[in-house]
């Protein structure tokens, strides 16, 4: 079965969880012998992990016929693709983009990230669509969140095949109901479009169901997984400097992510014991509100901010925490947890967030109860056995979420699909 | 003959209301009295009540050929008598049937049985005066909490004097016996024991309202059958389960009441009969000897004790709770003491469990049950520790509270001396010395101060003691030794009136005890 999938992140160049459940849930899914994916993203940059699956970037498909040499496209293009892929594409130029901005190659040039004309991107990324799906042929086509579903309707309309999209969040997460309605009806447009919903997790299908109105029949949950930590990671060796124990908040400082609980609840924890400190690593829109929030509770001495950390120094201070603490308001998924739980660290997380749904080795709290959020941290950094318990129980249980059964669910809907 | 031997547990617990850490050290009250009231009156209405109100009707209709006994936890009747006083006046009517046998247990439905030899006794004996007061009857047969036996357990309860005891029918056990007979302990070849018959117990507590069971519906006929078809030197069949099967597990509307009261015409149909536990003891051998190397118990499939103890924070919890143990067995207050006892039901580490799912916890998570219980273990031990300080070991503290306890005594010795010394002096007056002179009046002055503030906190001892100064007894005594005699008295009082004036000490006897420690020294 040959898939055509399009997403907007792929790792090692992320900027959030889409990126990793795009990889994880690709991944899982090429353990099935005789499952094809072609993977497209705005932007590669070259040292992506192309051993299961095929990458093609849409700043690498031309959508303006440009008479190039093999030599030259060979030495722009073999970083990322097959040259011959190039002229594969340049036959199947289906209207005349030339009033375009586009550069040598006749491609037209992606930010790969989310920039301020993010709309004007999504509405290229569509364009060039049409080319690839013109170029071969896919018996599924595969989009995940809101960015690609255009490009997702695009190429089923070219195609005819079945459109499967994969919603891993709604604005309805990110903007605690302050819904951007440009967003809201792309959103909307591509469910309408879509045969079907699969969603991360039950919270985010009955936001599908009940704020974009879909036939509950047409959306299934199927819950993220995590990928097992590679060697490089198990072998960071960290030593805690401090006896203290340290509580982490770990993620973009934002709204949906609920960091003022998070400092509410060590307020609270602070007023009773002594031997604990607060860490809030990440960045974001609200992380100067939360230093002053910090500061008015008089807990700056022991509430400390990292700033942003990427790659090896996520698990760096992972591994140096004794709790993760992940409040969020609305999390459709939340992939940290699980990676928390990894390294062994006790793990408190919301009622609100996806991952509760199939974590029971970790404490749910209301992610507004910073009674009970402050109660769970003390009780982990003072009763040995708690701490003892979710760590050994939480490694093991996360350790039995992989993407291999993720990966065969899907499966499971294209099958339906395609019948 | 057979006979069926019913035998109804009834328990609840003293539910904990939701206590956080920041409550440690303030808030000494730890228990949810809303939701306790609300579940005992809740059960007793739809199960205690007319299951008492039935097995009275019973008794009465077959003329005392139907039997059961009751094993009823401290905890339980502590909270009846305040919620549902109805449900104990109930049980009283069916003690006065002498139909009925109440069983012996702990106060606290705790597990100190397999931890707190000392206090296991203590408490089963305290639940045994209760059980005389309330119904008059002595229990003489043990039943452990959730049916916990093992050798270990086996030995302690002979100790204690009972005839028999009640144990699980498990398979790891049993083997390839039958329950339907009594058997004695391996260990303690004169104490006897009646296992439950799983099968049969758990058709009525468990299966009766169940629509997928193959025998649905039970009939009394269908069941009496069963019985009756068991091999005939079976002798005893022993049906025990929770009282709360009757009403509240299977609800009335499942018939259940309607088959219990069919049971016993049935039953005398095939010339089966009823009787208590200790009837079967009376009335039969034991056949064979158990023996039990590790706890089992009646619940989960695998009948042990991992329901409460089988995950690590069960463990620590229960470990913790009773490294205090020992010091708050030395204790007299009486609201430590009831606390001890609530916070030992095996219910809140039941509570804390990781392996099934828990339809009985109040909690929403193992977790909050954890949480919970150990902020107020903490702040039960704070107040251990402002009782009796960690710092002083246990023996010595046992020392210090035998001095405490007989300082009485020890006031009446000396008040007996300085009379003597007071004969003396007025005899040999004109003999002494202007320092023999004033001391007997010093002695008074002094004494009398601290007297009155220790009356004031109702220190019984010393007001006995103050009443004795009046009545003065003539004996000789050597003048030389009488007047160390009489310091030493006078250096004790004021050292009392010293730690008196310090408003520190919550509880009133164990702070001075300490004092005195170390002034002594």
């Amino acid at each position: 079965m040959k898939a055509l999938m399009f997403g907007w992140e792929f790792p090692p160049h992320i900027l959030g969880g889409l990126g990793t459940a795009s990889y994880g849930l690709t991944k899982g899914m090429a353990m099935q012998p005789d499952m094809d994916i072609t993977f497209v993203i705005p932007k590669p940059r070259g040292d992506e992990d192309q051993s299961f699956l095929k990458i093609i970037g849409a700043c690498n498909t031309p959508v303006v016929w440009r008479d190039v040499y093999w030599d030259y496209v060979s030495e722009r293009l073999s970083k990322y693709m097959d040259p011959q892929e190039y002229y594969n594409m340049r036959d199947h130029i289906y209207a005349d983009f030339s009033y375009m901005h586009t550069n040598d190659l006749g491609c037209i040039e992606f930010s790969g990230r989310y920039p301020d004309n993010l709309l004007e991107e999504i509405n290229n990324y569509s364009i060039m669509a049409g080319v690839i799906a013109r170029t071969h042929d896919y018996d599924i086509i595969h989009s995940h969140d809101w960015l690609t579903y255009p490009a997702g309707i695009h190429a089923k309309n070219i195609l005819g095949k079945p459109l499967v999209i994969h919603v891993h969040a709604t604005d309805f997460d990110r903007s605690r109901g302050n819904v951007n309605p440009q967003v809201y009806q792309m959103e909307k447009n591509g469910m309408d479009h879509a045969d079907h919903i699969i969603c991360v997790s039950n919270l985010t299908r009955q936001t599908v169901i009940e704020k974009y109105y879909q036939d509950p029949a047409k959306v299934t949950t199927v819950h993220n997984a995590v990928e097992p930590l590679s060697p490089e990671i198990l072998a960071i060796n960290t030593e805690k400097g401090i006896k203290d124990k340290v509580v982490t908040f770990l993620g973009r400082i934002t709204m949906q992510k609920g960091p003022e609980y998070f400092v509410e609840a060590a307020a609270r924890v602070l007023e009773r014991a002594k031997h604990i400190q607060f860490v809030m690593a990440g960045s974001g829109d609200m992380m100067e509100r939360m230093l002053y929030l910090a500061a008015e509770k008089g807990i700056s001495d022991r509430f400390h901010f990292t700033g942003f950390l990427k790659g090896k120094q996520v698990y760096e201070m992972l591994k140096r925490s004794d709790v993760y603490v992940m409040p969020s308001v609305s999390e459709p998924f939340g992939i940290s947890p699980l990676e928390a739980m990894q390294c062994s660290i006790p793990t408190i997380i919301s009622k609100q967030s996806g991952c509760a749904e199939i974590l029971d080795k970790a404490v749910k709290v209301d992610y507004w109860d910073v009674d009970a959020m402050a109660d769970a941290i003390y009780s982990i950094c003072t009763y040995d056995a708690m701490a003892d318990f979710l760590s050994k129980e939480g490694k093991a249980e996360v350790d039995n979420i992989k993407w291999e059964y993720a990966g065969q669910k899907v499966r499971d809907i294209y099958n339906n699909l395609c019948k | 003959m057979k006979n069926i031997c019913f035998y109804f547990q009834i328990h609840q617990p003293h539910r904990l209301k939701r206590y956080r850490f920041f409550n440690i050290g303030g808030d000494h009250y730890y228990y949810d009295d809303f939701a306790n009231e609300d579940f005992i009156q809740r059960v007793a209405e739809v199960s205690f009540v007319p299951a008492n109100r039935l097995m009275l009707e019973m008794i009465k209709e077959y003329n005392g050929k139907f039997k059961a006994a009751f094993s009823i936890s401290g905890v339980a009747l502590d909270q009846m008598e305040i919620y549902a006083p109805e449900v104990i006046d109930g049980f009283k009517e069916l003690a006065d049937t002498g139909c009925v046998e109440f069983l012996s247990e702990t106060q606290g439905h705790s597990l100190a049985s397999l931890i707190d030899p000392e206090g296991f006794k203590k408490q089963v004996k305290e639940h045994d005066d209760k059980i005389e007061s309330l119904f008059g009857q002595r229990p003489r047969i043990f039943r452990n909490t959730e049916l916990i036996y093992s050798d270990d357990i086996a030995e302690l309860v002979y100790d204690m004097g009972f005839a028999g005891m009640i144990t699980p029918g498990a398979k790891r056990t049993l083997g390839w016996k039958s329950p339907n007979y009594v058997y004695k302990s391996a260990v303690q070849p004169k104490l006897k024991l009646l296992m439950r018959n799983p099968r049969f117990s758990d058709d009525i507590a468990t299966r009766f309202s169940n629509y997928s069971w193959s025998e649905y519906p039970l009939t009394a006929d269908k069941f009496i059958n069963w019985i009756a078809a068991t091999p005939k030197e079976e002798q005893v069949i022993n049906l025990f389960m929770n009282y709360e099967a009757l009403g509240n597990f299977q609800k009335k509307s499942s018939g259940i009441f309607d088959f219990m009261r069919a049971l016993p015409r049935f039953a005398a149909e095939k010339n089966i009969g009823f009787a208590t536990p200790s009837e079967v003891l009376n009335m039969l051998k034991p056949v064979d000897s158990i023996s039990s190397m590790h706890p089992i118990s009646w619940v989960g499939e695998e009948r042990d004790i991992s329901a409460w103890l089988g995950n690590t924070l069960q463990q620590e919890a229960f470990h913790k709770l009773y490294e205090v143990a020992e010091r708050v067995g030395m204790s007299q207050s009486r609201r430590l003491l009831q606390d001890w006892n609530y916070l030992q039901s095996s219910d809140h580490f039941y509570y804390m469990g990781t392996k099934h799912d828990l339809p009985f916890s109040p909690y929403s998570s193992p977790y909050e049950a954890f949480n919970t219980y150990m902020n107020v273990l903490s702040d039960f031990k704070e107040r251990v520790d402002a009782e009796f300080p960690s710092s002083i070991e246990n023996e010595e503290l046992n020392a210090l509270l035998t001095t405490i306890h007989n300082q009485a005594d020890e006031i009446d010795r000396l008040e007996d001396k300085i009379k003597k010394l007071e004969a003396k002096t007025k005899v040999s007056a004109p003999k002494a010395t202007d320092e023999h002179a004033i001391t007997p009046a010093t002695i008074k002055e002094k004494k009398s101060a601290p007297a009155k503030k220790e009356s004031k906190a109702k220190d019984v001892a010393t007001v006995k003691a103050e009443d004795k100064v009046e009545p003065v007894t003539k004996v000789k005594t050597e003048p030389d030794k009488a007047i160390p005699m009489a310091k030493k008295a006078t250096a004790k009082p004021a050292i009392k009136a010293k730690t008196e004036s310090k408003p520190k000490a919550t509880e009133k006897k164990p702070a001075p005890a300490t004092k005195v420690k170390t002034k002594n020294k």
